[in-house]
């Protein structure tokens, strides 16, 4: 059994900078979650704390129960990769590709070793290279490989596609989904790309300026919206007393995002009135979801 | 490439698609469909997606489970589908078209005769038979 993430109240400052707000959600285990928000919301700064690389300073935070922060039984099964090109040494490091997946192999319990050999190659990797002179996309690629050749029970990938070109990006959602089908484990992707990634999630944590804006099922959130578009006084009627999102007009008709369930019946209301509703892409509704609270930046 | 729409619940897309495929013959009786994981990788889908689609058609008797063996396609799955149209033929179909032609101005008498002109032919291709 995958273990669970369970996020209770968590706080995290830098300074005078508030990272997380009282943060307070739960992921059951054995799932891909996409950690969606803008750059700034705090999705580095949560995985930071689940990777144990800080403790968490106000709330709490367990891994399979456990807190994980320099406990032996938890860290050894979280493998967190950061995004390439975020720790200060990366351009300066004189060590060769071949050496970085060797000390992954010693420091990965479960570290697969074909598994590795098969990502390089995919991924066109060369062994012999400094880590210093590596592009940005393959730095991810490296990253990439170590993450899923490591087969930690709880892998959390940080926005791990920086730089990758299309084609690199979609073998590693490929051998993301495949591999996690066949070693079923726990799974964080961050990322502000959820066109690419939406398929692949089961459920989406979204959070903004540190606060949890949402955790839904992913499909549940796939259908939560709708664009109601018509003459403008018609869709003011049918959407009065619901969540709006966004609203645009050009000339006598408008169209407004609403966020919600809608019933049958409210969609034939809807058709009565002459308008027509239409789906909202998971991109769509994140990018209204995130903007709502715009003000209060 | 997109297989899916990420507009819409993709496990209803998936059992629409399975739906067509009873409905035009490509999945018989009793066939076994995909597993959920080979659909999941077929699609790159998330396998638990691609497990409600399938649970939706358990749930509607158009697929029956195997224990241990996997999903198959009902008997009487294929009759009732084209029920289940032919049912909504009307609404969905026709008054959608009788509502554009008079949008449009198409009198309603040159599409009774286009229709039986389109079966009359359909007839000859057939080898003149009925």
């Amino acid at each position: 059994m995958s273990p669970g993430i369970e996020v209770h109240n968590l706080h995290l400052r830098y300074g005078k900078t508030t990272a997380l707000r009282d943060l307070t959600f739960s992921l059951s285990g054995g799932k891909i979650c996409g950690l969606l928000g803008r750059n700034g919301s705090g999705k580095t700064s949560l995985l930071s704390v689940l990777a144990s690389l800080r403790p968490a300073p106000g709330g709490s935070v367990t891994i399979g129960g456990e807190a994980p922060f320099e406990n032996p039984r938890v860290m050894p099964r979280v493998c967190f990769i950061p995004a390439a090109g975020k720790g200060a040494s990366d351009s300066a490091d004189s060590t060769r590709v071949r050496t970085a997946l060797d000390l992954a192999a010693a420091t990965r319990p479960r570290w697969d070793r074909d598994y590795a050999q098969h990502l390089l190659e995919r991924f066109g990797l060369p062994l012999d290279k400094r880590l210093s002179s590596l592009s940005l996309g393959m730095r991810s690629a490296l990253n990439v490989t170590i993450g899923l050749a490591a087969r930690a029970p709880v892998t959390l990938f940080d926005e791990s596609y920086l730089g990758m070109d299309a084609h690199a990006r979609y073998a590693f959602y490929e051998e993301l989904l495949d591999d996690y089908m066949a070693t079923p484990r726990t799974i964080i992707l961050s990322t502000h790309l959820i066109e690419e990634i939406g398929s692949l999630l089961e459920e989406v944590v979204i959070i903004d300026r540190g606060r949890l804006v949402l955790h839904e099922d992913a499909e549940t959130l796939r259908s939560q919206g709708a664009v109601c578009t018509g003459p403008a006084e018609a869709v003011d009627d049918f959407t009065a007393g619901m969540t709006v999102l966004g609203e645009q007009r050009l000339g006598q008709t408008k169209a407004t995002t609403v966020y919600g369930p809608l019933d049958d019946r409210e969609r034939e209301r809807a058709h009565a009135a002459g308008l027509e509703l239409g789906p909202v892409a998971l991109q769509d509704l994140f990018v209204h979801l995130t903007k709502e609270l715009e003000g209060s930046r | 490439m997109r297989l899916f729409d990420e507009r819409s619940p993709i496990y209803r897309q998936i059992a629409e698609q399975i739906k067509a495929d009873i409905l035009n013959g490509v999945l018989p009786e009793n066939t076994q469909v995909m597993s959920t994981n080979q659909y999941a990788a077929f699609y790159r889908i998330n396998p638990a997606t691609a497990a409600k689609g399938f649970q939706q058609l358990v749930d509607e008797q158009i697929l029956y489970k195997k224990r241990g063996v996997g999903m198959f396609v009902s008997p009487d799955a294929r009759d009732r589908l084209r029920e289940q149209r032919r049912a909504r033929f009307f609404t969905d179909v026709v008054d959608q078209m009788v509502a554009e032609a008079k949008v449009i101005g198409v009198p309603l008498a040159d599409i009774v005769h286009y229709i039986q002109h389109a079966q009359s032919a359909g007839d000859a291709e057939n080898g003149g038979q009925r």
